[in-house]
Formats: C-alpha cells, structure tokens, sequence
C-alpha cells in the first residue's frame, strides 16, 4: 500500500510541476491542481497509512492510540483542501480577466519568441 | 477586571474578521463602510498598544513574565491552538495597526472607490496579518497567511488595469506554489516530532533519534523556504517588485509589511528551533548568505529602477535582506538593532509607497511608459538628455514660487530617502547605526569575523545606492520636468504621510526608550525557554480565575 501511494503521489507531483512550468495559464492551474491534489495525499500520509481505524473515539473498542488513525492529519487536509479551492477558483478568475486584457493566454501576457 | 482583559489578545483577529463580515452586509455606500473600517482600525490600535503596556515591565500583575497566553476553546496548550503575546508580537501589532490607520485614512481620499470591497479586503488582510503575528502554532500560522495572502490578492488587483492583473497573476501563482510548500513542510515537521505547537516542538525535537533528525531537518528547511519566499530572499523574490509597483499607493503601503510577516515567522521558529540545533534556513550561514544576497539584489534593482514605485519595492527588498543578514549574523546581539530598522523602514517605506501615489499625479505621463519602450536609466539621468529644450528659451530658475503642495511633497520625498538610505538625523540613521555597531561589536577584542565586515560593508553600499538612485530619480521628479502640473493634494492624503514620518522623527527622539523596550522583545526572543514554559504551563481553567501571582 505505502508503495502505491508514494507513487501516485511522486506520479501527481512530477505532472504538477511540469505543468506548473509550461507557458499557458490553462496548464499552470491544471498544475496547481495536480500539486495540491499531491500535497493533500502526502499530508495525509503523514498521519501514517493504516486500514480499519477510525479517527474518532470508538465506545466499544478499547482506548489505546493503535486502534485509532491520527485525526489531526485528517483535519490539516479538510482545511488545506477548502483554501486551496477557493484560492484556486480566486486564480481562476484572475486568469479569466489575464486573457480578456491581454488578448492572450500566456502566463507573460504576450507571446514568446517561438 | 482581569477576567476580561485575558480575552485581550484574541481582538486584533476578531475586530476586523467581524468589521470586514459587516461591511459585506452594508451596501457598497462609501460613508458606512468606510466609517466602520476606520473604528475597526482604531480598535486593533488600541488594543495593540495595550497588549504592549501590558506585556511590558510596567504592569506585571496580568502577564508576570511578558507573555501572554490566551487558550482558544480551553484547550491546553500541546493539544489546542493558543494565541500567544509576548513583546515582539506586540510591537508587531501596533506597527501593523499604525501603518493600516495611515493606509486607510490615505485609501479614503479616492482609492477605495476605483473597485469594489476595498474595505472588506483591507480589514481581512489586516486579520491575517495580526493572526499570523499572535498565533503560537504552525499550522494556525500556514492558516492566517493565507487568510492575509487571499486578501493580498485582491487587494492588489484593485483598480484592474492590465499590468496590475499581469503582476497579479505572477504573484498569486508564485505564492500559491509557496503556500503548498508550507503544507509540506508543515505535514513533515508533524509527522515526524508529533506536534504542531511552536513551544512543543524545540523540546520535542531535542528528543528525537538521530535517524529521524534527516527528515525533520528537511521539512523544516522547505518550510524555511516558504518563510523565506513570502520574506522576498533572493532568488525567490522577483515577483516583488512587479507586484508591489503596480498596486494601488495604499495598498503598497500596507503590502510593505508583508514581507515582514515571513521574516517574522523566520526569526521567531528559527529562535525556538534554535536550541535543538535545526540546520536548513535557520541556520545562522544560509540565512546571512542568502540576506546579503538579497541585499546585493536590492541594491542593482535600486540603481536601475526608473520609476519610484519600483524603487522603493526594490527599497523593500533590501531592508528584507538586511533583516535576514542580521538574523544570520548574531541572533543574540543583531536582534534589537534589526527589530528597530524594521520598525523604521516599515514606516519609511509605508510612507514612500505614498508619496509615490501622489507624485504619481505631478508627472507628464512621459516616464510612464518604460514597460513597453524600456530606456537604459543611463541615458535618461546622465547629461540630462531627456530635458527638451526649452521653446522659449525661457529662464525658469529664476522667480517661481513653491507652491505648498510642493513643497509639502518634496520635504516628505527627502525625508523618506533619509530614512530609506539611513542617513542622518532620522531613525534610519540610527537604526543603521545601532546594526552596524552591533555587528562590529561581537568580539570587541579578537579579531572581527569576515562576515562582520560583509555585512558593513553591505550596509554603506546600501546606503549608497540608496542616494544615487533617490537623489537621480527625485532631480527628475521634482526639477527637470518643465510642464509639470502642481498636484492638489488633500488633507486625508497629505495628513497620514505626515504620521508617518513623524513617528520616525518620534522613533529618532525617544531612541532610548524605545531600544531599551527593543531589547527586552528581542531577548525575549533569543531566549525561548521562558515563551516555552509560558505556552506549555499555561492553564486555561485556572487563567479564567484571574491568574495574579
């Protein structure tokens, strides 16, 4: 399991950052996303990978941390999950004005050499 | 009495998340929102000068050691989030509330009306701002910068116009790559020492075995990145000056302290990281490496500068980069004099970026245009090539009255290159004073380090490029144009310009007392054992009861 995980995040990380470095605003929003999608999954990560444990208290089970996953990560990502989607939407919106005032759809505002 | 001053130190977040929430309520009517900004504005003054009496010597009943500690929800300290006051988040705040009544007053001439929510944006900004100064947990910390960085973004597309939308598009990306390298650094430094609090985690991570140290060093490091990007270091500042040019003249006062936030962040973690011997940006050779870089940045970005308002962003720059050297230089000794040229310089540059906003007004439109005709800076200032000859032939530097608006906005021009060039007889002469002789001082008998005399020699060449570029740039402004236009300034402009350089003069008189209140933050922050035990001891329940020793 860890192995999958660590790749789909190197998978979403590495796309993230080549997009994030290409010339059209389109494909450095899609970049963002990729990269916060990535940094979500690893955050989560963080609280340790397990299976069948629950964040919150469970009456019936005994009360030792092993049979609890972290909550703390879990809430890290609810919030980096909502500021990053509205800050992404805010960039959104600013792309949108970027190409009504300069015509173009590069990150520059006007064409490269190629 | 007591019982309600402990609720003190949470008001500077939530007098303006409430104002801004209000005035989203109030239609977009001029009076009533502007109204309340400024009453909000004046409330987080208040509070903020108090919290500076209160943590301060003078009263020791409510906070005995200087800190204050305000549990939110009453939850202690490892496992809730605190607000935390000591003297340095203090003086913080007031700066923050000082530079922002001035901004707002400024923004009320005509600013806050070439876009919609101005008033909103600016009371959340400031939130983010005092949050960031008062929170005492990592997280909480990554929250509040972006609360303020959200508002930034609007902030700084006020009034449209494509090079705002063009610098802003740069500034938003670049600080949204830097926010999900705080969330790295953040979720690396939780997974490995198991705490978020600042005060828990220099104990914590002193106890950690040797092969987990790699991993916490490095997030940590990347988390030092992210401080040091929102700082303005070189290399990860070149959307600085695009950005903090184009904004509004309020909206570049109040963004002069931005950059602070992140130096903030870098001196109060690294201070408490310090005793467990964290390596990456906090250590003391990469932070002054990378300040004098930034410095050395600042200075070419200063002399090649055509118009003020990227001279004095690049201004910014430099005094972010001298911070950062001084941090790196001697934490112990460098802390005071750096915490008062912060002081300074903030005021100095809020008061510039103004200034700017009203010669804006005087010039032809001819300079303007330098984005899309770039000219060297060379041939514009030297043999005054770009003077047109005079038609006429008619002598006018002979009987021309000053008008007051010009000669108001000229005194204010030369005070603001005083400060920001550290000349004498103002504060930033003394503040420069003080960094240097700090710097010299370390080791009165042994031989002064190299990096001492870098750092000296940093600060005149600063100083220097400070004047040429001042003093080319000012020549142009207020002499060689011949059809210039004298500016009607008004009162609500001209008066918070005037504040803030009479609190430089201020700073310049009471130098004395205000070093001696300096020194007590800046010890404070050296030495994080007493913030530690301060966070970690603190007791909400017994905090509601009046905690009077």
């Amino acid at each position: 399991m860890e192995a999958i995980f660590a790749l789909a995040i190197g998978v979403l990380t590495g796309s993230g950052v080549w997009l994030l470095l290409r010339p059209r605003t389109f494909q450095v929003i899609m970049g963002l996303a990729l990269l916060s999608y990535a940094i979500n999954l690893f955050i989560f990560a963080m609280g340790r990978l397990a299976i069948d444990r629950a964040p919150i208290l469970d009456i019936g089970a005994p009360a030792i941390a092993e049979h609890y996953a972290d909550p703390v990560p879990q809430a890290l990502v609810l919030t980096a999950i909502v500021i990053s989607f509205a800050t992404t939407a805010l960039l959104l919106v600013v792309i949108l004005a970027a190409r009504g005032l300069t015509g173009t759809d590069h990150v520059d505002g006007r064409e490269g050499e190629t | 009495m007591n019982d309600w001053l402990q609720h003190l130190p949470v008001v500077p977040v939530l007098a303006p998340l409430f104002a801004g929430a209000i005035m989203l309520l109030l239609p977009e009517s001029r009076r009533s929102r502007a109204g309340l900004a400024v009453v909000a504005v004046l409330v987080q003054l208040a509070t903020a000068l108090s919290l500076a009496y209160f943590t301060s010597d003078a009263v020791l009943e409510i906070w005995p050691k200087g800190i204050g500690v305000y549990s939110i929800g009453k939850w202690p300290a490892p496992f809730g989030i605190v607000l935390v006051v000591d003297r340095l988040s203090a003086l913080l705040l007031v700066l923050t509330a000082t530079v922002a009544l001035a901004a707002l007053v400024y923004s009320l001439a005509r600013w806050d009306r070439v876009g919609v929510n101005f008033h909103p944006l600016f009371q959340l900004l400031l939130m983010g701002m005092n949050g960031a100064f008062l929170t005492g947990d990592l997280f909480n910390l990554f929250v509040f910068v972006e609360v303020m960085l959200a508002a930034s973004y609007g902030l700084l597309l006020h009034g449209s116009g494509a090079s705002r939308v063009k610098a802003g598009l740069h500034y938003i990306i670049v600080n949204l790559v830097s926010s999900l390298l705080f969330l790295i650094g953040v979720a690396l430094v939780y997974g490995i020492a198991g705490t978020l609090n600042m005060a828990d985690l220099g104990p914590r991570v002193a106890q950690l075995p040797a092969s987990e140290r790699g991993l916490f060093d490095i997030g940590a490091t990347i988390l030092g990145l992210a401080f040091l990007i929102k700082a303005a270091a070189w290399p990860l500042n070149f959307w600085l000056p695009a950005a903090y040019s184009s904004a509004a003249a309020p909206v570049g006062a109040i963004f002069s302290l931005l950059t602070k936030v992140g130096v903030y962040a870098i001196f109060r973690v690294g201070a408490l990281l310090s005793e467990s011997g964290v390596h990456g940006p906090f250590g003391s050779d990469w932070l002054f490496a990378g300040g004098i870089a930034t410095v050395a940045f600042g200075i070419v970005g200063m002399l090649a500068a055509q118009q003020l308002a990227r001279l004095v962003a690049f201004s910014v720059i430099v005094s972010s980069g001298t911070l950062l050297a001084s941090a790196g230089l001697n934490p112990a000794a460098m802390t005071a004099p750096a915490l008062f040229y912060l002081v300074s310089s903030v005021l100095a540059s809020g008061a510039f970026f103004m200034v700017t906003g009203m010669t804006e007004r005087t010039r032809t439109h001819y300079f303007e245009s330098s984005d899309q005709a770039p000219v060297s800076a060379v041939s514009y200032s030297a043999f005054g090539m770009d003077d047109a000859p005079d038609p006429l032939g008619v002598d006018d530097e002979v009987g021309i009255a000053i008008p007051a608006a010009m000669a108001f906005l000229g005194l204010t021009f030369v005070c603001c290159a005083l400060l920001v060039a550290g000349l004498p007889p103002l504060s930033g002469f003394i503040s420069k004073f003080a960094m240097l002789s700090a710097a010299v001082g370390i080791a009165p008998t042994a031989e002064l380090p190299v990096q001492s005399w870098i750092f000296v020699g940093a600060m005149l060449m600063t100083g220097l490029a400070a004047i040429v570029s001042l003093t080319r740039i000012g020549m142009r402004l207020f002499w060689s144009v011949v059809g210039r236009t004298t500016p009607r300034l008004r009162v609500i402009e001209a008066a918070p310009v005037a504040l803030l350089l009479l609190l430089c003069i201020g700073l310049t008189i009471a130098a004395d007392p205000v070093m001696t209140y300096l020194q007590a933050a800046a010890q404070g922050l050296t030495a994080p054992q007493t913030y530690i035990d301060a966070v970690l001891s603190a007791d909400p329940s017994a905090a509601v009861a009046g905690d009077a020793p």
